[in-house]
């Protein structure tokens, strides 16, 4: 009989139960453990709080409020895929893997599930050739402008020429380390510098035989392509062997309040690169501060907000909301589906328009997506660590990669990919 | 020519040191095995838990604060203090010594008499479930440890090589001071297990379980014993390990670097673990100079870099073959 009630309860219950409100699922393949934790954690948090600010302050996007569902691949190829296929059926909008390995794994796909990928920063270069890559998004910048940029940098620090100058490339041995070899080496052929090669094999512990190396040769500036704690060794290195910081330019992965604070003062102006502002000097953040982490509701404790990372996590979110609203208006409708998320990316137009009312004004560069171009700018900009006040400080101003040289190798890298899986030009 | 023949001593000086940093993880898996037969998967787990650990109880971290925090709907992050290093890791040697009893009670107990395979899944589960505590107890953000251990260029060497040579050897200060220790632990450990009753009981523990037990010796405190040593020379490791990257959890991967140290030394030899250590170390640090020099490539028509990782295995492969036990190991007498 007690059996009999609590079946009918909750049959009642069911039937009276408000109806299924539509959502904008965000699917977060996040790392919060393992080795790489403590840089997967700000990431995730800044994406996850944005999606929350969207919803506290907004009512969500279009009236339609934000879900993220995270799944945790502790940076694992493996799990992310498994991450990716037990959560692209819960509507999943867009996928940002935070990972170039899981990147390319599920290039094929979420192009067959009609699902687009943002990899912001990361992830196969050559995919911003839209017109091979339909579903696969790398605006603002990608490896191959990142290593255009830091020789463009160098460049203007030596009075427009890099003849005779030696420079050495610190990277991560996998394929993420390796994206920028090509076209530093299509670089060095262009102005003239040496280009010494040191990988690092996973995970970067031991580094001894690399920094020896470079305290024998003495290039005039090292570059670095490295992850997690390969970073913090290898500036740890760098001061030991009293290399000049000013002179050591990372990749924007090596370029984290975790990177350099280990080394303390030895690390004091360490130079990366990056694609969007440092620090919270920017309104998004008061609104941050007011609706989520004073409301209790932020995905971490609130230490992270401004660091480097969660910048990136933040920024990642907002060009995804931003994405949505495009897809909303072309499609005049609110709850969108992942096949109209792909067109709201491919036409979106990030400008002060956009930005300002969003607080994000000034926070990165202002770009254009086209059918052909799915990789924006590729702008970077310089920022160098001083360890007295623990802060990163922007040194240039947004600069342009030079495309003469990267865009016959994104040319040539995606004609090879299409050719390889018979992809017909999307693109009219 | 005599500018290589600089270079690659230095080298070989530098892997003789990174060898040592080896050795200090080799250690705490000879002392485990040598005493009860168990590869101990968890130990580069334990080096991370007992740096975590000290770098917690040194900045006064309250422990499990982010789940306190969740559970409860607080804001507690610190006790407020700041504890000097050395009684940072007295107490932290304590949590060791609680966490060896912990694994004795909890898990060892329920094992006795188990096959090695068992004991080693049991491992397994124990670095895992301690990678997940560690990350509830003190966050996974990066750690800086603040135990005034000097690093970089030995000034001393380099300007006394520099005057000798024409050629200034880069030495780390960090690499000398964990030679030092290495060398202290060895003496200490060999002191302990000569002289003393219970060091006596380990050795007797480690030749033949029943017969200890028939003289009646504590094989359960025993166990407590060894795994308490082997957690201070965990701690050791991840406090050496972790002052060079900060304490983070990649920590639990130097094991990777042990295990061919420990196939070239020897899974029941304390100095086996030093002298593997210090083996693995020069043969990498040397290879990957030679295969990676100009003169190589000039002879070759090749170079290779990032070899060291492999080269390790394969050195310590090629000794597998002629001594499986390693070359300090207990030689392996199977009776039919």
């Amino acid at each position: 009989m007690k059996l009999k009630k609590l079946a009918a309860l909750a049959v009642a219950g069911a039937m009276l139960a408000s109806p299924v409100m539509a959502e904008l699922v965000f699917p977060s393949l996040s790392y919060r453990t393992g080795p790489y934790a403590a840089n997967g954690t700000p990431v995730a948090d800044g994406f996850a709080d944005y999606m929350t600010l969207l919803n506290e302050r907004d009512g969500g996007i279009g009236g339609v409020m934000t879900k993220v569902v995270e799944c945790e691949t502790g940076y694992s190829t493996e799990k992310g895929v498994e991450c990716y296929e037990s959560t692209k059926g819960l509507g999943a909008l867009i996928y940002e893997p935070l990972s170039t390995g899981i990147t390319y794994q599920l290039i094929p796909k979420a192009t067959a599930d009609d699902i687009p990928i943002l990899t912001t920063g990361y992830g196969r270069t050559s995919a911003a050739n839209g017109n091979v890559f339909s579903h696969v998004f790398n605006f603002p910048a990608n490896y191959w402008t990142g290593a255009s940029v830091a020789v463009n940098y160098l460049l203007s620090e030596n009075g427009g020429s890099l003849e005779g100058k030696k420079i050495a490339l610190v990277y991560h041995n996998s394929a993420y380390g390796k994206e920028p070899i090509r076209t530093l080496q299509a670089l060095a052929e262009k102005h003239g510098f040496s280009l010494t090669l040191l990988p690092v094999d996973h995970p970067g512990q031991e580094q001894k035989s690399q920094w020896l190396q470079i305290r024998r040769e003495r290039p005039d500036y090292v570059l670095m392509w490295g992850w997690g704690v390969m970073n913090q060794v290898a500036i740890q290195e760098a001061a030991n062997i009293h290399f000049p910081m000013d002179h050591f330019i990372g990749i924007w992965w090596s370029g984290s309040e975790n990177d350099v604070i280990p080394a303390g003062m030895a690390a004091d102006g360490y130079k990366a690169l990056t694609f969007h502002a440092v620090g919270t000097d920017f309104p998004v953040f008061a609104d941050i501060q007011k609706y989520v982490v004073d409301a209790g509701l932020a995905a971490g404790d609130g230490s992270n907000v401004g660091t480097v990372l969660y910048n990136r996590g933040m920024y990642g979110a907002m060009l995804a909301a931003e994405a949505v609203k495009v897809a909303q208006r072309m499609n005049g409708v609110a709850d969108i589906t992942a096949g109209m998320m792909r067109d709201g990316l491919e036409n979106l137009v990030i400008s002060d328009e956009t930005m300002e009312p969003i607080g994000f004004k000034g926070f990165a560069p202002n770009f254009t997506v086209s059918c052909q171009n799915h990789g924006g700018p590729g702008l970077g900009a310089v920022q160098q660590w001083h360890a007295d006040s623990k802060t990163w400080e922007m040194v240039t101003d947004f600069i342009e990669p030079d495309m003469s040289v990267i865009q016959p190798l994104i040319d040539e890298d995606s004609a090879a990919y299409a050719a390889e899986n018979n992809i017909a030009p999307q693109c009219n | 020519m005599m500018d290589q023949f600089l270079y690659g001593t230095e080298a070989a000086i530098n892997g003789l040191m990174t060898g040592v940093m080896y050795s200090l993880v080799a250690l705490g898996f000879v002392l485990i095995f040598k005493a009860s037969g168990i590869f101990n998967y968890a130990q580069g787990v334990m080096a991370l838990f007992g740096a975590l650990t000290l770098v917690g109880i040194q900045e006064g971290q309250v422990p499990f604060a982010g789940l306190i925090n969740a559970i409860f709907g607080t804001n507690i992050q610190k006790f407020g203090w700041e504890l000097p290093a050395v009684a940072a890791i007295i107490l932290t040697i304590g949590v060791m010594i609680l966490f060896a009893w912990l694994v004795e009670r909890l898990l060892l107990k329920h094992l006795v008499n188990q096959e090695p395979i068992i004991l080693f899944m049991a491992t397994i589960g124990l670095a895992y479930f301690m990678e997940g505590v560690g990350d509830l107890m003190w966050g996974s953000d990066i750690k800086t440890l603040n135990l005034g251990l000097t690093q970089g260029l030995n000034e001393t060497i380099d300007a006394a090589t520099y005057d000798w040579f024409g050629y200034g050897f880069y030495i780390d200060n960090l690499d000398i001071t964990a030679a030092i220790i290495a060398i202290i632990l060895v003496v200490a450990l060999t002191i302990f297990s000569q002289y003393s009753t219970t060091g006596r009981a380990l050795r007797a523990v480690a030749d033949d379980h029943q017969a200890a037990l028939s003289v009646g010796i504590s094989l359960r405190f025993i166990w407590v014993v060894v795994w308490a040593i082997a957690g201070f020379i965990a701690l050791v490791a991840g406090v050496m390990w972790g002052a060079k990257s900060g304490v983070q959890f990649s920590l639990s991967l130097i094991t990777l670097k042990a295990l061919p140290v420990l196939m070239l030394g020897g899974f029941t030899s304390i100095p086996g673990a030093i002298i593997g250590g210090m083996i693995i170390g020069v043969g990498e640090k040397l290879f990957e100079f030679i295969v990676s020099s100009s003169w190589f490539g000039d002879f070759f028509g090749f170079t290779m870099n990032a070899t060291e990782n492999w080269f390790a295995y394969v050195l310590a492969l090629i000794f597998l073959v002629f001594r499986p036990q390693g070359l300090f190991g207990d030689k392996i007498i199977e009776r039919v």
